[in-house]
């Protein structure tokens, strides 16, 4: 699989069969994380294609792609494994009604592999090769973030009751984090670290084209045009990303527009912009600009 | 074709690069200088763009760092064409400031020379309740001493998650686990109730010169506090651009940390564009998570020029994220002090507490008042 990947561009040529189409830095920084077998980093504006990226990378590479989504409180025991304990009790019942099992033998019998939740780290480490995406994780608290440290260190987890598990190829990891706040610089270290931008006008009307191919030239132009200009006018609370480009474009095509139009795009707006500071300010925008 | 990185000399003006690039501030350790030159023997050195991309990967760790290794990466680089587009400097619009160095009649008078009768017994009261900015050096020095005995203390919120405990909820897998532990008899049922955590305190310190008596001491109680609770203070000083300190204050010796925040911040006693500011650290930080739930303190006399418009526009958006809004004047404990600055009445409907702010005594009171909330 890695053998015909000998260049940044072998990376982008697959991940863009797959409808991602990146630009040459993170092309190359993805050749890299593949190569050098690192954790990638991820940071930038929600909505410019983070989680996209490792689903894409999923796909191109013919593997299972195993997700972790963190959150405030997330533990161990959500991220790695656990027993799976009203199926021991009802294990239990039954042997004590087959009658007079062995205590050591029914205890041993208990921890067994089948009684094993895996979560998403164990799950991708016992299907390796494998892609582990850990979404948000600055959602997550320190302490989470060390005991990932720890696993991306060794790629290994190590179960008390049955011994260690250990990835016979490491999976390929991809962190994505929305900076809420700061990683701690040990996790950082040992990641290769990419900031993703909002593409540039060509790029992100190809992107509309590619994963929106019902949706028309013309308008995909025009669409990815009054996005671009909303977006460098910097005047907007949250602009919108790539993904709200696309629901846009998607929810205009819905409604059987060929050319963009005042009233229509008036109406949609709602796709794009999700305050209402926003929406007022993007509704003056769009006459200046559709006049 | 020149050899992919590992011969000696590509070694040297790579990891020449890395140190140019430490000395510009970026913080490069020796692991990420090796991973720095793995990665550039896989791209080849002579694709530049690519050196740049495997860089900007194992070199940088935020996007403040990004700004930093463009430049230089131009300038050790050397030739711009065939580089990718830098990224476009942050618009940082230059104010000059002209703003009297103290505030006039208001403080009293500049300083060092003010007569000030002590009575010995009551000297540490006294020195308690002076305006920092009026301070001769000798009385700051004592002053900064004074400074430890300051305990702050950070509130606190419930989370979702829960805790054992002796009665509440039933704790089902808790319950579960327990009756394992007795081959499957039921066992006694335990309960659970909601956790608590630290609640985030974000102290905002305006840094611009009209504030430039108190940034010394505000950013030694923020130290006070970054003490107290580590991982749940976030501190970030308001300028002409918005900087992150945290990591500095985090330095145990007082000193050193206020060595290291003055070395991080670019902007001391320049010019503020307060409503811009905010805006940043809400666009970047705030909105993100920073500010969300957190108590939010706001050192500034609320000096802005020109149009309050957009201050008070991000105040109210800061109001809404965060759990409270503490604005702290150093202006507002003198007597005679009439909240009539523009910037100050623009923002006071968003303001959950208006509290002063110049000397230790207020901020002893601040340190109550951010506990309680």
């Amino acid at each position: 699989m890695e053998g015909e990947l000998h260049t940044a561009a072998d990376v982008a040529a697959r991940l863009a069969a797959t409808g991602y189409l990146c630009d040459d830095d993170l092309a190359t920084v993805a050749f890299l994380a593949l190569r050098m077998e690192r954790p990638l980093l991820l940071e930038g504006e929600p909505g410019t294609g983070k989680t996209a990226l490792a689903e894409a990378l999923a796909e191109s590479l013919g593997l299972p792609l195993v997700r972790l989504q963190c959150y405030e409180g997330i533990d161990a025991s959500q991220a790695l494994y656990d027993w799976d304990f009203p199926r021991q009790i009802l294990h239990l019942r039954a042997l004590e009604a087959a009658g007079g099992a062995d205590v050591e033998e029914a205890e041993k019998s208990l921890y067994d592999e089948r009684f094993l939740l895996a979560r998403p780290v164990l799950a991708a480490l016992q299907q390796a090769p494998a892609v582990l995406l850990v979404d948000e994780v600055d959602r997550a608290d320190d302490e989470f973030e060390a005991f990932l440290l720890e696993v991306l260190a060794t790629y290994q987890v190590t179960i008390p009751e049955l011994g260690t598990v250990r990835a016979a190829t490491p999976p390929y990891v991809v962190l994505t984090s929305n900076r809420t706040r700061e990683l701690h610089d040990a996790l950082k270290r040992r990641c290769l670290y990419h900031w993703i931008d909002h593409p540039d006008l060509e790029r992100e009307v190809q992107i509309v084209r590619s994963r929106a191919p019902e949706v028309s030239a013309a308008l995909a132009a025009q669409v990815v045009g009054v996005v671009q200009r909303l977006r460098d006018g910097g005047e907007l609370v949250k602009p919108p990303g790539v993904a709200e480009t696309l629901d846009w474009a998607r929810a205009l095509h819905h409604l059987g527009t060929v050319e963009l139009d005042l009233a229509t795009a008036a109406r949609t707006l709602g796709a794009l912009v999700k305050y209402r500071e926003d929406a007022d300010r993007v509704r003056g925008a769009l006459e200046r600009m559709l006049a | 074709m020149s050899a992919p990185g590992t011969s000696h000399e590509a070694d040297e003006v790579l990891l020449g690069f890395a140190r140019a690039l430490r000395a510009a501030g970026v913080p490069v350790t020796p692991d990420r200088s090796r991973g720095f030159l793995e990665a550039v023997a896989l791209v080849g050195i002579d694709d530049r763009r690519a050196t740049y991309a495997a860089g900007r990967a194992t070199l940088c760790s935020g996007p403040d760092d990004l700004e930093r290794y463009d430049a230089v990466f131009a300038a050790w680089f050397g030739a711009r064409d065939g580089l990718p587009r830098p990224r476009p400097p942050q618009p940082v619009t230059p104010v000059a400031t002209d703003l009297p160095e103290t505030d006039g009649d208001g403080t009293g008078g500049p300083g060092e020379d003010a007569e000030v009768v002590r009575a010995r017994a009551s000297e540490v009261e006294v020195l308690r309740h002076r305006d920092v900015a009026t301070l001769s050096p000798a009385e700051r020095q004592r002053l900064t001493a004074l400074f430890s005995s300051l305990r702050p203390r950070v509130p606190f919120r419930r989370t979702p998650r829960h805790r054992p405990w002796h009665r509440g909820d039933v704790d089902a897998s808790r319950t579960l686990r327990a009756s394992l532990r007795r081959m499957g008899e039921p066992a006694e049922i335990a309960r659970r109730r909601r956790g608590r955590k630290p609640r985030r305190v974000v102290l905002l310190v305006d840094v611009s010169g009209s504030m430039s008596g108190y940034a010394d001491a505000l950013l030694r109680l923020a130290h006070r506090f970054t003490q107290a609770a580590p991982a749940s203070v976030e501190t970030f000083t308001l300028g002409t651009r918005l900087t992150h300190v945290t990591r500095a204050l985090r330095l145990r010796d007082p000193e050193r940390a206020l060595v290291a925040a003055g070395r991080t911040v670019p902007d001391w006693s320049g010019g503020t564009r307060l409503g811009e500011t905010l805006r940043s650290f809400l666009d970047r930080w705030g909105q993100r998570g920073t500010a969300r739930g957190a108590v939010v303190v706001v050192f500034s006399d609320g000096w802005e020029r020109g149009d309050t418009t957009e201050l008070t526009a991000q105040v109210a958006r800061l109001h809404r994220v965060a759990h409270r809004v503490v604005w702290v004047n150093p202006h507002r404990g003198k007597a005679g002090y009439e909240p009539v600055q523009r910037g100050i009445l623009a923002v006071l409907p968003h303001v959950d507490d208006f509290v002063a702010g110049h000397s230790l005594a207020t901020y002893a009171e601040l340190v109550e008042v951010v506990a309680r909330a």
